[in-house]
């Protein structure tokens, strides 16, 4: 388990191929995530947010260094291990949902627990547990197309969150929602946090999305030039945090 | 189980899409089928005609024969030999000479092939019977559709007939029309002229048992051994040439043929290949959400397949009584078919063996499968990442 944290970069390089010559999308990366944490990846577009939220999330590789999740170094990692690691730990959250179309409610946020095998009685409690969580039971049966951004992200949300999964990764969730439902989501998701003790790790240059966090990790050209604890402006309402 | 029950939940939600997948692929079953029964039918009914009116059940040649060369017939005949002089008289074979030879409608010149049949025979499906002279002091004579129109003439009208004995002498003497007969085969129409093989002998000065060969029943049982004069040539030689010119014609140049496969290809393609493409964002989310693979290409290929499957049985409910009645009522064939020069009968009968059904079943669950397993694979091979952002390649 090595130092014992969640998560933890090595001297991360990421460089990409183009036109015959090597771009550099990240620049030596050392981070350490701890379980609970509540964090952004900050930084101009093109600084290398979501390339480094992909690798932390074993859904793309480093070029050079490594990605240690949960005790595994996701380089050593056969492409089967890497999706059973997915299908266990981690849940995503995308900007532009990646919703099934052709699936109820139910079904989008049933289908991770399919993946892992649990029996039809769990799956359907964990399931409207989870839409509890987002606010979505009366939902259910309706498919994504009927609707709104807001509640698509909502389903999102339990999706990721409905395995009750070590970490939630989330690439700019808030990037297709006006600001009420960008709160919404937010605050569900800071709840989720700290009721379940679930690692949100963002990517984001979205100043709400910033107001929430813990913890700013600020990159620019691929590069952490400030990674510093924030206090969290909102959620206003129901201060009551530690 | 849990590769089929998701299949089976993305067919029953895909709704629309999975019936106009389905349909479209129905259409590719029925079609594919109609197409090769009605080339099937074809065929069969070309091939059944050729053995009835002209080949029998296979024929004896005399050695210099040669249907193709006109300009050696006149010499290409010989007295039988006495195994054949037998089969022919006990009515299992039907001895043929041929010459060529003139007539002269209307006086003009046209080149004919003059051949000679025994009336009373029974071996080929030809009116020979008219053949048969009672009393009459003029040769009757027995010509197809095509030669009496190219000639203009009608029954009963007289024609002169020249040739040539077998001294090389020309003479000429006048026959008279007893019927002209309808045929689908032309190749016993177009420029022959039919008389008994009695006066044809008689004619050339020829000896009583002169041929240019003889066509055996259809049904003969034991085939008499080739010799040196005499040839034998199966019916499998003598299709040979029209077996390759019907899959020439009809597969190469039939319009209506590679129009109507195209199409069932196209659809397939088109449904499977490019439904699988426009979802390759969805199999980066199923990555993403920790499917594996092999998993996601198991899915996507049982998918196909059962689409495939679905296709097989709406397929047959609006099929099969629509190729029954096409095969109970017979297409009739355009004009321009039945000038390719082969034996296109006038109403064709699409004919569905077993095997063009298994056939085409199986050539079609082949491929949608094929075509939803190949793209899948290649999008699974993807990263995770660059499917999701729906990468083409
Ligand atoms: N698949 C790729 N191929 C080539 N370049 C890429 C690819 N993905 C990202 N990049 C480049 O890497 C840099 C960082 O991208 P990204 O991580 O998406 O930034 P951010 O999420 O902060 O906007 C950008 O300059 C981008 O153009
Ligand atoms: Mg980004």
């Amino acid at each position: 388990m090595g130092d014992g944290a969640l998560i933890t970069t090595k001297n991360l390089v990421k460089q990409y191929p183009i036109g015959g010559r090597k771009f550099t999308a990240l620049k030596n990366i050392n981070l350490t995530f701890e379980t609970g944490e509540f964090t952004g990846l900050v930084g101009p577009s093109g600084s290398g947010k979501t390339t480094l939220l992909n690798i932390i999330g074993a859904l793309d590789n480093p070029t050079e260094g490594h990605v240690i999740v949960m005790g595994q170094d996701t380089r050593e990692l056969k492409h089967r291990q890497a999706a059973r690691l997915r299908t266990e730990h981690l849940g995503f959250v995308f900007q532009t949902f990646n919703l099934l179309p052709v699936y109820t409610v139910f079904e989008n946020v049933e289908f991770p627990l399919l993946l892992l095998e649990m029996s039809g009685a769990d799956r359907k409690k964990a399931v409207l547990k989870a839409l509890e969580w987002v606010d979505l039971s009366d939902k259910i049966k309706s498919r994504p197309a009927q609707l709104s951004g807001g509640e698509c992200q909502r389903v999102a949300v339990a999706r990721a969150m409905v395995k009750r999964p070590k970490i939630v990764l989330a690439d700019e969730p808030t990037a297709n929602l006006d600001a009420a439902n960008s709160h919404n989501i937010l605050e569900t998701m800071f709840r989720l946090n700290k009721e379940l003790n679930t690692t949100y790790i963002f990517a984001t240059h979205d100043e709400k999305v910033i107001g929430y966090l813990r913890r700013k990790v600020t990159l620019t050209d691929g590069q952490v030039i400030e990674d510093v604890s924030t206090t969290p402006r909102y959620p206003t309402a129901n201060e009551e945090m530690s | 189980m849990l590769i089929p029950k998701l299949a089976f939940r993305n067919i029953t939600s895909a709704g629309l899409r999975t019936w106009l997948n389905v349909f479209v692929l129905s259409i590719a079953f029925v079609a594919i089928i109609w197409v090769q029964g009605f080339i099937a039918g074809m065929s069969k009914q070309i091939m059944t005609d050729l053995i009835d009116t002209e080949y029998g059940g296979g024929q004896f040649w005399h050695q210099a024969y040669d249907p193709f060369d006109p300009l050696t017939v006149e010499d290409s005949h010989a007295p039988l030999s006495s195994a054949l002089v037998d089969l022919v008289s006990t009515g299992k074979a039907a001895s043929i000479l041929i010459t060529s030879g003139a007539i002269f409608p209307d006086g003009r010149v046209q080149t004919a092939m003059i051949k000679g049949i025994d009336p009373a025979q029974k071996v080929i499906n030809l009116p020979t019977g008219v053949l048969k002279r009672e009393n009459q002091h003029v040769i009757p004579a027995l010509i197809g559709a095509r030669m009496a129109k190219q000639a203009n003439l009608k029954v009963g009208d007289y024609v002169t007939a020249r040739w040539r004995d077998v001294h090389g002498t020309f003479d000429a003497t006048d026959v008279q029309i007893a019927e002209i007969m309808n045929v689908n085969v032309a190749s016993v129409d177009n420029g022959q002229i039919w008389v008994s093989i009695k006066d044809l002998r008689q004619m050339l000065q020829a000896s009583p048992n002169e041929a240019t060969l003889v066509v055996l029943n259809k049904d003969i049982e034991s085939v008499p051994a080739a010799d040196k004069t005499w040839i034998y040539r199966d019916q499998d030689f003598l299709l040979k040439e029209i077996v390759e010119m019907i899959k020439a014609k009809t597969a190469g140049s039939s319009i209506l043929y590679v129009l109507l496969l195209g199409m069932a290809l196209l659809a397939i393609f088109d449904t499977q290949v490019l439904a699988i493409f426009r979802r390759r964002k969805e199999m980066g989310t199923l990555m993403a959400l920790g499917m594996p693979r092999g998993k996601i290409i198991s899915l996507f290929t049982l998918e196909g397949a059962l689409h495939g499957a679905m296709a097989l049985i709406i397929g047959a409910v609006y099929g099969v009584p629509l190729l029954i009645l096409s095969a109970k009522k017979g297409f009739g064939v355009p004009q321009a078919m039945s000038e390719m020069g082969v034996a296109v009968p006038t109403t064709l009968y699409p004919s569905y063996g077993v095997k063009l059904f298994i056939g085409t079943i199986l050539l079609v669950m082949v491929t949608v499968t094929i075509v939803s397993f190949l793209p899948t694979r290649k999008i699974v091979k993807l990263k995770p990442t660059d499917a999701l952002r729906g990468k083409l390649s």
